[in-house]
Formats: structure tokens, sequence, C-alpha cells
């Protein structure tokens, strides 16, 4: 047993209302930057749609992740000898378009235009060549509640095995929002496809990084990336990708994405697992098993081996403390509500998910729907959102563990129903979806109420345990890119500059003293 | 021999090859940031499959074929009883065949570079210069195969034998720039581009090929690395 600690984050499906303030904040701290315009470490999908980038979920087109050849794991898109072979064009890379031209608008000419009839308009620019752009087909969130038709978005490959004639029907439509993230996977598709060993996982906290210095560009990771999240500047010529917000996490604050959700969706926290058993159970034989098999990976924070083979790799107490207090390993694991994006990529992913019940009460008021014994909420398999649907995303098709889950989800509802509406504590569901109504109340606690203390245990960094010197860390700059920090005296370089000029430079309006 | 032949073909090379070594260490040492191929292949990908590899293909196989026909002993081919005019043949027709290789795909990525709207926009100058550069050595090389099949034509080796022995009498330090003083005009304009592109090399995107990342051949898949100061 090889004790290893991950940085995790769960996302309540069931409250997220796809307002984008966590895509808004990411990019606004990581990504506002020349050569990543286009490039959202966290952006929110509407489901059903093919997503950003376009079909990333549809693995025969892209190849990302893993795949059982002869029952041993290897890389979708090939082995080593596969990606030398391939190094000077890969054949798998999504291009700008698979995710969007980025745009702005010539919103200077609002002001510099001269007097006409008709009010002059701020044409779209493309940030890449600052030429006006005709038209925009495509952006980061095209699909927003649904936009656009039903036979584009009904490619999304979750609708696998769904007979989605139907769910096109305007009375059958159902709608979820996916936020998506880097998922700091524990067996990284990204690092293993990396020529130059830039992409690695930090011991400490399992948060996944694309070293800046060492990164080459050879673009392997951002094709082996099944959930697309690893990007290309194509001004630098270097991977990006979510940093997990590793210098706020390392001082013990949530992510930025996690602090600013208005939903309190976001839950961070720490899950012990056995670093041994990373090829074992990512080569689980069926997809269908591979959920379960993660679920095994993780080690119960509260065992007293665990913990003193957690000390013997040099985990802090602190951070098995955090462990025992995770709130991802009581939705995980204590509760099994939260599940892993699409396992089947065999990535052991480590954002989960809890599935989104979906509102349906006009149904109920038409008596359309059976209820449970309360006569006000339904039953877990008659909601809106085809089960197969939430089990293709979920557990790689298998349906059982995800109606479980709801069943426990409208449990906890139903009994809470029953304490603040009638009174009196019916624990009937309860018992009928096996729980305690202390887990109940405690469920209500994390779901519902969602305290700050209780969506964010995140222990420290200990970053004074790893300095040789801190004394002459003291007075240095920090987060840097590149040598920028001294860059000489000299303005001019024989080397290539970072360039940071954007197209808006261009036409400049005129200062707000000056008449035109 | 005069004065420029000595300075282009005696000191060039020393002052080329000075920068290349010493440019691409400081480059490495002080600029890691800025190490990289610089694809550009997220903003146009079609046809790359194609340019990119025949370019690349080519132009490593020009390359290594240099490298060991002008550096390799002369009692090597000796042993395996290949004629310095069956050398010569060789290095022609596989020369000529990787050249034109390289010739196709590098116009490709060099029409791609200067016409595609993204890729002149987010490309920098230097990337078009050193492919131009590149392109007009290659072309210069391609122009000296049409005059040594002159000379194989009159069963001349010589040459070819002659700038074998300058480069050996280069990466020897003792260098005899009269091997090569007397040779036809393009064979010159050829070394001396060729010397330049080493001497440009460590302040364009080449230095990528420093890191050809060989040991990914051998490498586990996972890294994981540790922060944590006391070793276990």
């Amino acid at each position: 047993m090889k004790v290893r600690a991950q940085f995790a984050f769960v996302f309540n499906l069931d409250k997220c209302i796809g307002c984008h303030t966590c895509s808004v904040t990411c990019k606004n701290t990581w990504t506002n930057r020349k050569g990543v315009e286009y490039v959202w470490f966290n952006n929110v999908e509407s489901k059903p749609g093919i997503g950003y980038p376009k079909q990333w979920e549809n693995q025969e087109k892209w190849k990302g992740g893993w795949t059982l050849t002869n029952g041993k794991l290897e890389l979708k898109s090939g082995g080593r000898i596969s990606k030398m072979l391939n190094i000077f064009a890969n054949p798998d890379m999504p291009e700008i378009d698979d995710y969007y031209e980025p745009f702005t608008y010539n919103y200077a000419h609002l002001q510099n235009a001269p007097l006409s009839e008709a009010a002059p308009t701020a044409r779209p620019l493309s940030m890449i060549s600052g030429d006006p752009m005709e038209k925009i087909t495509w952006g980061p969130n095209w699909e927003d509640d649904l936009a656009g038709e039903y036979s584009k978005r009904g490619q999304d490959k979750n609708m696998d095995n769904i007979q989605k004639e139907m769910y096109g029907q305007f009375e059958n439509t159902f709608n979820l929002y996916l936020p998506r993230i880097c998922n700091h996977c524990l067996n990284p598709a990204c690092v293993a496809a990396c020529p130059s060993g830039s992409l690695y996982k930090r011991e400490e906290d399992g948060i996944v990084l694309a070293d800046q210095d060492k990164c080459r560009g050879w673009r392997f990771c951002m094709s082996a990336c099944p959930y697309k999240k690893v990007f290309y500047n194509w001004e630098s010529g270097k991977a990006e990708k979510c940093i997990g917000c590793y210098p706020r996490v390392e001082s013990g604050m949530p992510t930025v994405c996690s602090e600013s959700c208005v939903g309190r969706i976001r839950y961070n926290g720490i899950m012990l697992y056995d670093a041994d058993r990373i090829e074992e159970l990512a080569s689980t034989k069926n997809d269908e098993d591979l959920y379960e098999a993660q679920c095994n990976i993780f080690l119960d924070p509260n065992d007293p081996e665990v913990i003193a083979a957690a000390r013997a790799e040099g985990i802090n107490d602190d951070w098995i403390q955090a462990a025992q207090k995770s709130p991802i390993y009581k939705m995980a694991i204590d509760w099994k509500i939260a599940f892993p994006l699409h396992p089947e990529f065999r990535t052991l992913p480590m954002v989960w998910y809890v599935p989104p019940l979906s509102p349906v009460q006009s149904q109920i008021d038409q008596g359309n729907l059976p209820v449970g014994p309360d006569g006000a909420i339904p039953e877990a398999g008659t909601l809106r959102t085809p089960m197969k649907y939430l089990a293709n995303l979920f557990t790689a098709g298998k349906e059982e563990p995800v109606l479980s889950a709801m069943n426990r989800l409208i449990a906890m509802r139903s009994y809470q129903r029953s304490v603040h509406v009638e009174g009196v504590a019916d624990t009937r569901p309860l018992e009928a979806a096996g729980m305690t109504e202390e887990q109940a109340k405690e469920m209500y606690r994390y779901l519902a109420i969602a305290n700050y203390e209780d969506r964010f245990v995140i222990p420290t960094g200990h970053a004074e345990e790893r300095m040789d010197d801190a004394y002459g860390f003291q007075g240095q700059n920090g987060f840097t890119f590149g040598n920028n920090s001294s860059s000489g005296i000299n303005k001019v370089s024989l080397f290539p500059r970072r360039r940071k000029e954007t197209p808006e430079s261009a036409e400049l309006a005129p200062p707000a003293d000056k008449k035109s | 021999m005069d004065y420029f032949n000595f300075l282009a073909f005696g000191v060039y090379p020393y002052l080329a090859g000075s920068v290349f070594l010493i440019g691409s260490w400081i480059r490495f040492d002080r600029e890691q940031y800025g190490w990289t191929s610089s694809s550009s292949q997220l903003l146009s990908s079609s046809g790359l499959r194609l340019s990119s590899n025949l370019f690349h293909i080519g132009i490593i196989g020009i390359f290594f074929g240099h490298l060991f026909g002008l550096l390799s002993p002369y009692a090597l081919w000796q042993t395996i009883s290949l004629s310095s005019l069956g050398k010569q043949n060789i290095a022609m027709y596989g020369g000529g065949f990787l050249g034109i290789l390289c010739l196709i795909g590098g116009g490709m990525l060099w029409w791609r570079r200067v016409t595609n709207p993204r890729i002149r926009a987010a490309g920098r100058g230097s990337d078009l210069f050193i492919l131009s550069w590149l392109l007009i050595t290659l072309m210069l090389g391609l122009g000296t195969t049409f005059a040594t099949a002159q000379h194989a034509a009159h069963g001349s080796a010589d040459t070819m034998m002659a700038m074998a022995q300058w480069a050996k009498s280069i990466v020897l330090f003792g260098p005899k720039p009269e091997l090569v003083a007397e040779t036809e005009l393009i064979f010159r304009l050829h070394l001396i581009f060729g010397m330049t592109v080493f001497l440009l090399f460590p302040f364009t995107r080449l230095v990528h090929i420093w890191s050809a990342p060989i040991g990914y051949l051998g490498r586990a898949y996972q890294i994981v690395r540790t922060n944590r100061a006391t070793a276990h």
C-alpha cells in the first residue's frame, strides 16, 4: 500500500444553474492572455450537446484516454513508438475551430464613425489574425440552454443507446448543465503522452501541472486528454491547463471556480488513495465496472492502518484530518451519490458529480408521473432526464448506481419535506433507500445548506517544510511566466520575447476629453 | 587562396559553430520558456500531415546524410568495397531524393506560412525567415547535385572527396580552406548558407531539434514530482 493524498472535487449538478460565474472568474484569473483567448480551463456545457471542443466525448474521433490492448493498459492514440512517428503532425489534434475562433468587437468604431443616417456597428474581429470576421458561427458556449437544432445537439455521445428522436420533441426535452475543469486524474493520459516529460502529477496533492519550462510543444497531451482539458497556447507554443489554482489551494483557499460558485455546488477536499493499485484498477476489464473499481482505490482515512501508512509516506497529520472530514469522501464513498465523469476513459478522474434531479413539478401537478409515498416527490426512474443518459455520463452506461443515488437524494428530500411541511418525521423513504436519519440530516446540511466550511476542507501546503532556505525565499516575486523577472536592462533580445499586444489596439477610441 | 576564401572556409565555420553551441547553451539556460517547437498545427491543420512529414523526414535524412557522408573515415567505405564514385552516386541520388521530399514539404509549409492569415498573424518574422533560409540552402544543395553529376560523367569524385576532407579538417581543428576554395561557386554558396544555418540556430525555433524526445521511448508513462524536502 502506497498512500497518496489527492486534492479532489465534487460538483453537485442538482444545484448548478448554468450562470458561468466559475468560467468567468477562472478566465479572468488564468487565461486572459494572448494565445489562450480560446482557452477555458473551466467551462459549463448545456447537455445534451456536443460540448467544447466539439464532440470531445467521442473517442472514436479524438482517440483520447486509455484503452485495453490484449488486456494491457495503453494510450488509445497509440504507444510511445506511434507518438514518435506522428510527432511532426499529430493526427488526433483538434483545430482551433473545434473550440472556436476567439473574437472581440471593433468597439472603437462606435466612437470613431462619422455622423451617418444609420447607427454604426461594431464588427467582430478575430483575436488571432485581427481581421474582421464575416459571421461568428461557434463560440465557447454556443449550445447554451439547448440553443441550436436538435439534430446537431443530438450528436452528443451520451445519447448512444437512447431513442434520441423521442427527446427531440419539445414535450420530452431535458437539459442539464455540466461544468468541467481538468479532472486531475490518478492515471492521467496527458502525462503519459508527453514526450518531453513536461506534464507531471504533484506527489503531495495530486494536482496535474504542465511545466512551462520543459514543454516543447509536441501537443500529444492535448489529444491524449479525453476531456480535452489540456490546451495549446499558440503565442508561447506551450501546453497550458487548469492548475487546480494551486497557489490558492496551497494557502488553504478553494479554487477560484469553487469559491465564486454562486450556487454553492462545488466541494473541495482531500482523498487518500492507494497509488500501488492505479494500473490494476484502471485495467479493469469491463467499462461498466470502472466506477466501482475507482471507488476501491480510495482508502478509509479513519482506518488506523491507513493512517500509519500515510504517516510513513510523509503525509502530515492535518492532511489526514482533512481527509477524515473530506466532503468528497462523504459524497463519493459514504453516501454513494457522486460519480466520476466518463470512467470508461480509464484515467481515474478526480472531479466527481452528484447527478441532477430534473424539475418536473408541472408534470406531477397534472398527475402524469408516479410519485412516492409522500404523494409529492416523483420516483427516480420517472424523472425527465433519461437514466441511461446519466449512466452514459457517469458510470459507462450502468444504471443501477445512478438510480440508487437518485433514490437516496429523493429519500432525503422526502424526509425533509415530512419534517418541514407535515411537521412529522417520516422515515419510510429513508428505510426504503437504506439510509439513517442521521445520514439524511447530514446530507441535507452538505447539499442544501452547503456551508463554506463543509464545502471546503483544504489543508495548507506546508511550503515551509519543502523549502531549503525559507529566509532566502523572502522578497522573491513568486509566480511568474518564464524568465521575465530578470529580462535584463536592455529591451532588445536576440531570443524571442513574449508578445502581449491584442487586436483591439488596432483602432483606438478618441480620448474622452477630445471631440472628433 | 584569397582572403575571402580563408575567412569563409577557415574562420567562419568556427564562428558559426561557436555561436551555435554557446548560443544554444545560453538560451537553454536562460530562456526555457521560449524553447519550443512553436507548432502552428492548432491554427491550421489541413495538409500538415503531408507537408510537415515530408519536410522533417527530408531534412533529418539530409542532416544525417551530410554528417555521415562528410565525416565517416575513408577506410570505412573501403572495407565495404565502396569506391569514391559509388559513394558519390549514393550522395547524389539519396541526397537528391531526400532533398526533393524536403523541398516539396518545405515549399508547402512556406506557402502556408505566407498565405494563411492565421499563421501569418500568429507566426513570428523569424519563423518565415529561417524557413526561407533553409529552403534557399536546400535549393543550393540540390543545385550542387547537377554539378556533381557533371563530375560523375567525367569519372571524377574529387570535389566530393575534397569536401569531406575539408569537413574533417574543420572538426579536427586543422582547417584547410584551400581544399574548397577552388570548387564551383554553387558548392561554396551552399557551404556558406549551410554554416549560417548554424549561426542562426540559437535565435530561432530550430532549437527544438536539441529536444528531440528520444528519452520518451524508455520512460515510464506516469511522472510524479515530489516537492517534499524529507526524502523517504
